[in-house]
C-alpha cells in the first residue's frame, strides 16, 4: 500500500459524489417529462419514435402491463440479436470475415445482453463481426441498461404516488432514458476515449512487422463507441476478449479514472433521483450512505490484500515491495499502468456495480481479495449497484429491514409513510431468493458433473471458485469472470444462460408487484411512533440486514472456496 | 396486452438504427476527422512500413532489446489449424492466464524465470512485473524498476556503458498524471526505438 494509492482511491470517492446531485437532478426532469436543455434536439427524435412504435406518451401503464412491455421487449431484442450473430456471415462490416455463431453460444450471449449481463464465453476479437459489435452488443448495452432504469423509476413512483393504479409508462421511461440520459453521455465518452487512445475505425485488422521482423495481426475497430456505453449502462461486455485490461480499451489511468466514474455514475445519482421524487433528499442520502459504507469495506479488503503480494514468491529473490520505481504487489493478471491500487478499485467497483468489465484477471487475484468481488456479487449488486437494478435490489432489501424493525418493536412496518405488508415483505422475499437458489444450486450442479469440473484451469479448492464465480456472476447479471474457466462449451452455455434469465426476470416480476401494491397505498403522515429511514439506525440496520442475509446464505460455499484457499496459500500448498 | 407486441418489435428496429448504426458510424466520421491517429489504432511506422502500435506490446526475446511483461496469448498453429499454442503478444486474441495464486504451474513458471533473470542481474532481486503475466497479454509497459534490471543485459549486447543506457531509460520513464493518477512506466517499443537510434546515431 502507497499513500498515493490510498490519494488515488479518495480522489475517486470525491469525484462521485460530486456527479451525484447533478445527474440525479438531471435525471428526475428526463423521467417527470420536464423539459431540459437537449429537449430542443431530442424532443422530434422521441415523438417520431413514439408515433413510429404506436405509442401514447399521455397513456400509463398499470404494473402487470408494464412488466409485460418489458419482458415483450427483452424477447424482441434476443431474437433480433441471435438473429444477427447467426447471419452475420452473410451480412455487412465483416472484414474478418469471421463465420456463424454456434447457437448454443449465440443464445448465451443474447440473453447475456438483454439482461445486462455481459457474460462472454467467447472470444469478441475472433469471433464477433463489426455488425453484431454494433448493431447488436452495443444496441443492447443500450437498451438493456434502459430497461433496468426504466424499472427503477417505475418503483420510485410506487413510493412516491399516493393511492395510483399506475405506474408509469414503459415505452416513454426507456425512450427518454436512451435518447437523453445515456446516448448524450456515451457520445461524449466516446470521443474522450479516442482522444485517449481508443480505436474507432472499421478497417480490416492490421498486419505489422515487429522491431524483431515477426507478424503481428492488430485487431481493431469500432471500440470506443461500444466503450462508452458498456461502462456508463453498467454493461461490461469488452470488445476484446482482455476487456478494459487491453490497452485498445483502457489506455491510460486518466481512461480507468473515467471508466470507474462511468460504472458508478447513474448507479449513484438514482439514490438521488429517489429522493428527489419522494421530496426528501435525505431518504437518498441515506441508501448513498448504505452503498458507500459497503463499497469502503470492499476496497478496504482488496487493496491491502492485493499489495501485499503473493507469500510464495517471497523465497524466490523476487522484489514485490512498493517503491518509487514500481508498485509491486501482486503483479500477476495485471497491467503496469494501473499498478495495484487502480486495478483493486476497479475490481471493487465492476462488482459492486452489476458492471462486470474488467482491467485485471480476477482469476488470479489472491483468494481474499477475489472473494470481495464474489461477495458484493451475491449480495445482490445493490452497492450503486447496476443502472436501476442497484436501486431495486437495494429497495428489497429497506423493505426487509423495516420490517425487521417493525417485528421487534411490535408495530405495523412503514416505510416513507407506505405502510409495508405482508405482499410487499413476501414479494421482496421472493426476489432476494432467487439469488441464492441460482448461484448454489447450479455450482453444486457443476462440480459433482464431469462435464462442469473439466472446464476449470486451476485444480483445488480455486477450480471450485471459478465455478462459484461463474454462476455468482451470470445470476446476479454481472458478466465477470474467473476466466480460466472454459465456458464455450453447450452445458456451461445453456446452464449459464438460464442462471442469467433467472437473476434478470425472476428478480424484476416481484419487484415490480412491489412497485404496482405501493402505488395503490395512501401515505400516512410521520408520526411520534414512526421509525426514521434517513438517520444512522437505519442505515445500520439495512447494513446489518444485508450482511446477515447474504453472510449466512453463501458463507459455507465460500469456506470451501476462497477461505480454505487463503489457508493453503500460506501454509505453502499449491494445486 | 398483445398491444405491447407491435412497440416491441418497432422500438427494437428504430433503437437499432439509432444506437447501433447512426451513433457508433457518427462516432467514426468524427474520429477519423478530428483523432486519426488514434482513431486508426496508433500506430507507428518506420522507413513507410508499420512496424506497431504504440500501445500494443510485442515479443521482445532479443539480449539487445528491453524485454516486455510475460503474455500468455495463444493463437492456432500454422503448421495445424486445428490446434491450439502459445503465442505471445497475439494481438488478435488477448487474455490473461488466468492462473489462481496457489496454482503449481504459475509457482513453478516464476521460479524457473527468476532464476534465469536472477542469472542476468545477480546485485539486485528481479522486480515482479518481469515475472508475472499481464491482464491483456499486451501490456506495453514495464515499471522502471524493470527496465533498470534489463540494462546491464542490453548494454553489454549493444557493447554501449550501462549509463549510456541507464539514461535513455530514465528519459523514458512516464511519470504519474498530475503526480497523482496511474503508476509510473516505460513504454517498451518506444524505447527499443530510442535504443536503435542510439545505434545508428
Amino acid at each position: 500500500m502507497t499513500i498515493n494509492g490510498w490519494m488515488q482511491i479518495a480522489l475517486f470517492c470525491v469525484l462521485l459524489i460530486l456527479i451525484v446531485k447533478p445527474l440525479g437532478g438531471y435525471m428526475t426532469r428526463v423521467f417527470n417529462g420536464e423539459r431540459t436543455f437537449l429537449t430542443p434536439v431530442l424532443r422530434p427524435i422521441e415523438i417520431g419514435l413514439y408515433r413510429l412504435c404506436g405509442v401514447r406518451e399521455d397513456q400509463e401503464q398499470h404494473w402487470v402491463t408494464y412488466a409485460v412491455a418489458m419482458l415483450f421487449f427483452s424477447v424482441a431484442g434476443f431474437l433480433s440479436l441471435y438473429a444477427l450473430q447467426r447471419l452475420q456471415a452473410s451480412l455487412p462490416f465483416n472484414p474478418a470475415k469471421l463465420g456463424p455463431v454456434d447457437t448454443d453460444l449465440a443464445f448465451n450471449t443474447s440473453i447475456s445482453f438483454i439482461t445486462n449481463t455481459n457474460w462472454q464465453s467467447y472470444t469478441p476479437e475472433t469471433t464477433m463481426s463489426y455488425l453484431v459489435e454494433m448493431a447488436g452488443l452495443t444496441v443492447h448495452n443500450f437498451l438493456s441498461a434502459a430497461t433496468g432504469i426504466a424499472l427503477a423509476i417505475a418503483l420510485i413512483r410506487g413510493f412516491a404516488r399516493r393511492s395510483a393504479s399506475t405506474i408509469g409508462n414503459f415505452w416513454v421511461d426507456m425512450t427518454r432514458c436512451t435518447l437523453y440520459v445515456l446516448l448524450p453521455v456515451a457520445i461524449v465518452a466516446a470521443l474522450f476515449f479516442v482522444w485517449q487512445g481508443v480505436p474507432q475505425n472499421l478497417h480490416a485488422y492490421t498486419n505489422a512487422t515487429t522491431l524483431e521482423g515477426a507478424q503481428q495481426v492488430i485487431a481493431q475497430g469500432p471500440v470506443a463507441s461500444q466503450e462508452a456505453i458498456k461502462m456508463f449502462g453498467t454493461n461490461g461486455g469488452g470488445f476484446f476478449n482482455a476487456n478494459s485490461s487491453h490497452p485498445f480499451e483502457n489506455p491510460t489511468a486518466l481512461t480507468n479514472l473515467v471508466q470507474m466514474l462511468l460504472i458508478f455514475a447513474i448507479g449513484a445519482s438514482l439514490t438521488n433521483v429517489f429522493g428527489r421524487m419522494i421530496r426528501d433528499q435525505r431518504q437518498g442520502w441515506a441508501i448513498f450512505a448504505i452503498m458507500g459504507v459497503l463499497f469502503l469495506v470492499g476496497v478496504f479488503v482488496t487493496y491491502p490484500v492485493e499489495a501485499g503480494g503473493n507469500p510464495a514468491f517471497a523465497a524466490l529473490h523476487i522484489d514485490s515491495a512498493a517503491s518509487a520505481l514500481q508498485t509491486g504487489g501482486n503483479m500477476e493478471g495485471k497491467e503496469v499502468r494501473f499498478g495495484i491500487a487502480n486495478s483493486a478499485l476497479f475490481t471493487t467497483i465492476t462488482t459492486d456495480a452489476s458492471c462486470g468489465a474488467i482491467n485485471n484477471t480476477h482469476d488470479s487475484l489472491l483468494p481474499l481479495a477475489g472473494m470481495v468481488p464474489m461477495v458484493n456479487i451475491m449480495l445482490g449488486e445493490i452497492i450503486f449497484g447496476g443502472v436501476g437494478s442497484g436501486l431495486y435490489g437495494m429497495l428489497a432489501f429497506a423493505i426487509v429491514a423495516v420490517f425487521v424493525a417493525g417485528l421487534m418493536v411490535g408495530r405495523t412496518p412503514e416505510y416513507l409513510g407506505k405502510k409495508i405488508e405482508a405482499k410487499e415483505v413476501k414479494m421482496s422475499m421472493l426476489a432476494i431468493l432467487i439469488l441464492p437458489l441460482s448461484m448454489l444450486g447450479f455450482t453444486a450442479l457443476a462440480v459433482v458433473l464431469p462435464v462442469g469440473t473439466g472446464a476449470m484451469e486451476n485444480a483445488g479448492p480455486h477450480g471450485f471458485s471459478e465455478a462459484l464465480y461463474a454462476y455468482t456472476s451470470a445470476t446476479g447479471n454481472n458478466g465477470s469472470a474467473f476466466a480460466g474457466l472454459s465456458a464455450n462449451v453447450p452445458f456451461w452455455n445453456v446452464t449459464l444462460g438460464i442462471a442469467m434469465l433467472m437473476g434478470r426476470f425472476l428478480f424484476i416480476v416481484p419487484m415490480m408487484a412491489v412497485a404496482g401494491a405501493l402505488a395503490a397505498k395512501k401515505i400516512a403522515p410521520a408520526s411520534a411512533g414512526t421509525f426514521p429511514t434517513h438517520g444512522g439506525l437505519f442505515v445500520g440496520l439495512v447494513i446489518g440486514t444485508i450482511l446477515i442475509v447474504g453472510g449466512l446464505t453463501f458463507f459455507p460455499a465460500l469456506a470451501l472456496g476462497p477461505i480454505v484457499e487463503h489457508f493453503a496459500m500460506h501454509a505453502g500448498v499449491t494445486y | 396486452m398483445l398491444n405491447q407486441i407491435r412497440p416491441a418489435i418497432l422500438m427494437i428496429v428504430a433503437l437499432t438504427a439509432i444506437t447501433g448504426l447512426a451513433y457508433p458510424l457518427a462516432i467514426t466520421g468524427i474520429a477519423e476527422t478530428v483523432f486519426p491517429h488514434q482513431a486508426n489504432g496508433s500506430l507507428i511506422e518506420r522507413d513507410g512500413k508499420v512496424i506497431g502500435s504504440s500501445l500494443i506490446g510485442q515479443n521482445f526475446v532479443g539480449a539487445g532489446y528491453f524485454h516486455g511483461r510475460l503474455s500468455a496469448t495463444s493463437g492456432t498453429d500454422p503448421k495445424d489449424p486445428t490446434k491450439t499454442i502459445a503465442q505471445p503478444y497475439n494481438a488478435a486474441n488477448s487474455g490473461g492466464a488466468n492462473y489462481g495464486p496457489t496454482a503449481k504451474p504459475l509457482i513453478d513458471r516464476v521460479k524457473g524465470d527468476a532464476k534465469t533473470l536472477g542469472a542476468e542481474n545477480p546485485s539486485v532481486p528481479v522486480p515482479v512485473d518481469l515475472v508475472t503475466a499481464s491482464a491483456s497479454g499486451l501490456d506495453p509497459e514495464i515499471t522502471p524498476a524493470g527496465a533498470l534490471f534489463q540494462v546491464p543485459r542490453v548494454a553489454k549486447a549493444r557493447h554501449l556503458s550501462e549509463d549510456q543506457v541507464r539514461q535513455l531509460v530514465t528519459q523514458h520513464i512516464t511519470g504519474r498524471l498530475f503526480g497523482l493518477i496511474g503508476e509510473p512506466h516505460v513504454n517498451v517499443l518506444n524505447l527499443n526505438l530510442a535504443l536503435d537510434a542510439l545505434g545508428k546515431g
